[in-house]
């Protein structure tokens, strides 16, 4: 049944959630990181720009923070603030466990 | 007249398109099959015209299937989704169950597949939208347990509704024991029962849970569904006990807590908070940073955002959305990490009940 094999195709590759860290300065400039250079660039400077404006206008609301985590079911973000710029660590979640049935449900 | 049913199919690939269409026009009830060159225009699509499934290739240029998913999961929550991609790779799988598709499936290559996956698409089509389970059938998780257990079979129900998360253990078709925020067994049980909505695991058995239940499941089925409609019908307000105390107040007791602030996620200038002296800042702060990250979970594919903690010299804090609710819960700088996570559990357990 080679007419369906017409499915397979080689077109843009996903974005592959990366294991790795980055530092980047008060600026939002990225200075070192340990990601792959798959990973785009554009990508780890919004990460970074995130982080750093959530830390920064953390204490412009009185609550100045050291560490910030976000949870993603994929993903779990970690930045430590670096005298005004900060450190991220980007880590996959792998599957919580084997699912033999699924998912959702309204009950 | 019955209207048929809507399909929209999104790929770069104009040829592939064409090949689903054709494919897809066999299936009962004659769809309608709309098709979109690329995710941004399925996403255009999906705002003037309403469709009962999206079918998505993940690799796509520009905004790709895990980003227009992730878009769409939380816009059209009732519509039914399907993962395409001509690549196995368990991280892409795992990450589009975890936004919350109907279906992964890799892109048929033989007839035997074909067939399955048409299978799947009119199953999908064929399922009504207002209540069930999603990926599977249209039951209750009543139905479900009953199921499990009248089939005789042995097997952990893991169910999280929002930040909340529980067990329900099955061994041999016997209810053995359960697990929710603070409660454990026919307590548990009956909790759990009475969530509203959320998702559902079927994890393998764990023959060795101590038993902390011991009565038949229909009993615990007919006790929850007395229980459930009293609650509906408001029977039991006559003997109710005074009113408890705020779920804000409620909430402001937990150990550790500091402050709570609660935003409605639809009404952005309104909010409650306890214990908090300028609650405007730290409303701002919160809703910002949930919606900062919350775009930027859409932009990686890494799901919906579940949590943030944050970790400083003062105070600690956890933010979080539950239902049409967000929280920015302080927390004293003394709780370690772990117990910031147990506490907030507590927190939205506690807002919940």
């Amino acid at each position: 049944m080679g007419l369906l094999n017409l499915f397979a195709k080689s077109a843009p590759t996903l974005l592959r959630l990366p294991t790795g860290s980055f530092t980047v300065d008060r600026e939002g400039k990225v200075l070192s990181g340990t990601l792959p250079s798959s990973f785009p660039a554009p990508v780890v400077r919004d990460i970074a720009r995130q982080v750093l404006a959530t830390f920064s206008e953390a204490a412009a609301a009185q609550l100045p923070l050291a560490e910030l985590i976000i949870h993603y079911p994929s993903l779990k973000i970690t930045a430590r603030e670096l005298r005004g710029g900060a450190i991220v660590f980007l880590a996959p979640k792998a599957p919580a466990s084997p699912m033999s049935r699924g998912n959702s449900l309204l009950l | 007249m019955e209207r048929r049913p809507r399909i929209l199919l999104a790929d770069d690939d104009p040829d592939l398109l064409e090949l689903y269409r054709e494919m897809l026009a066999q299936l009962p009830g004659q769809p309608e099959i709309h098709t979109a060159v690329g995710g941004a225009r399925a996403l255009t699509m999906l705002e003037t015209e309403p469709y009962q499934v999206l079918i998505c290739d993940l690799k796509m240029p520009k905004l790709d299937g895990l980003q227009v998913l992730a878009i769409v999961r939380r816009k059209y929550p009732d519509l039914r989704t399907v993962a395409l991609t001509a690549e196995v790779d368990e991280q892409f799988r795992s990450r589009a169950y975890a936004l919350g598709v109907d279906l992964f499936w890799t892109k048929p290559a033989t007839e035997h597949e074909t067939r399955l996956f048409l299978e799947c698409v009119a199953s999908l089509l064929g399922r009504e939208t207002e209540v069930g389970f999603r990926g599977v059938q249209t039951r209750s998780l009543m139905d479900i347990v009953q199921m499990e257990c009248l089939s005789r079979s042995s097997a952990v129900l893991r169910i999280t509704n929002g930040a909340l998360g529980g067990k329900i253990w099955i061994q041999d078709g016997e209810l053995v024991d359960a697990e929710a925020p603070g409660l454990e067994g026919e307590a548990a049980f009956h909790r759990i029962l009475s969530w509203k909505a959320g998702n559902f695991e079927m994890l393998p058995a764990e023959p060795s849970r101590p038993r902390q239940i011991y009565k038949p499941y229909n009993a615990l089925l007919l006790e929850s569904a007395q229980a459930l409609d009293e609650a509906y019908a408001g029977l039991a307000a006559a003997d109710a006990p005074p009113p408890p105390p705020s779920p804000l107040a409620q909430v402001s007791r937990v150990e550790g807590v500091e402050f709570v602030l609660a935003l409605p996620a639809d009404a952005p200038g309104e909010h409650a908070a306890r214990g908090l002296e300028n609650p405007e800042r730290m409303a701002a702060w919160t809703r910002q940073s949930l919606e900062r990250f919350r775009a930027l979970g859409d932009h990686l594919g890494a799901g919906a955002l579940d949590r943030i903690e944050g970790f400083g010299p003062q105070r600690h804090v956890a933010l979080t959305t539950q239902g049409a609710t967000e929280f920015c819960v302080g927390w004293k700088n003394t709780l370690a990490p772990d117990e910031v996570r147990e506490q907030m559990q507590k927190v939205l357990a506690l807002w919940a009940s």
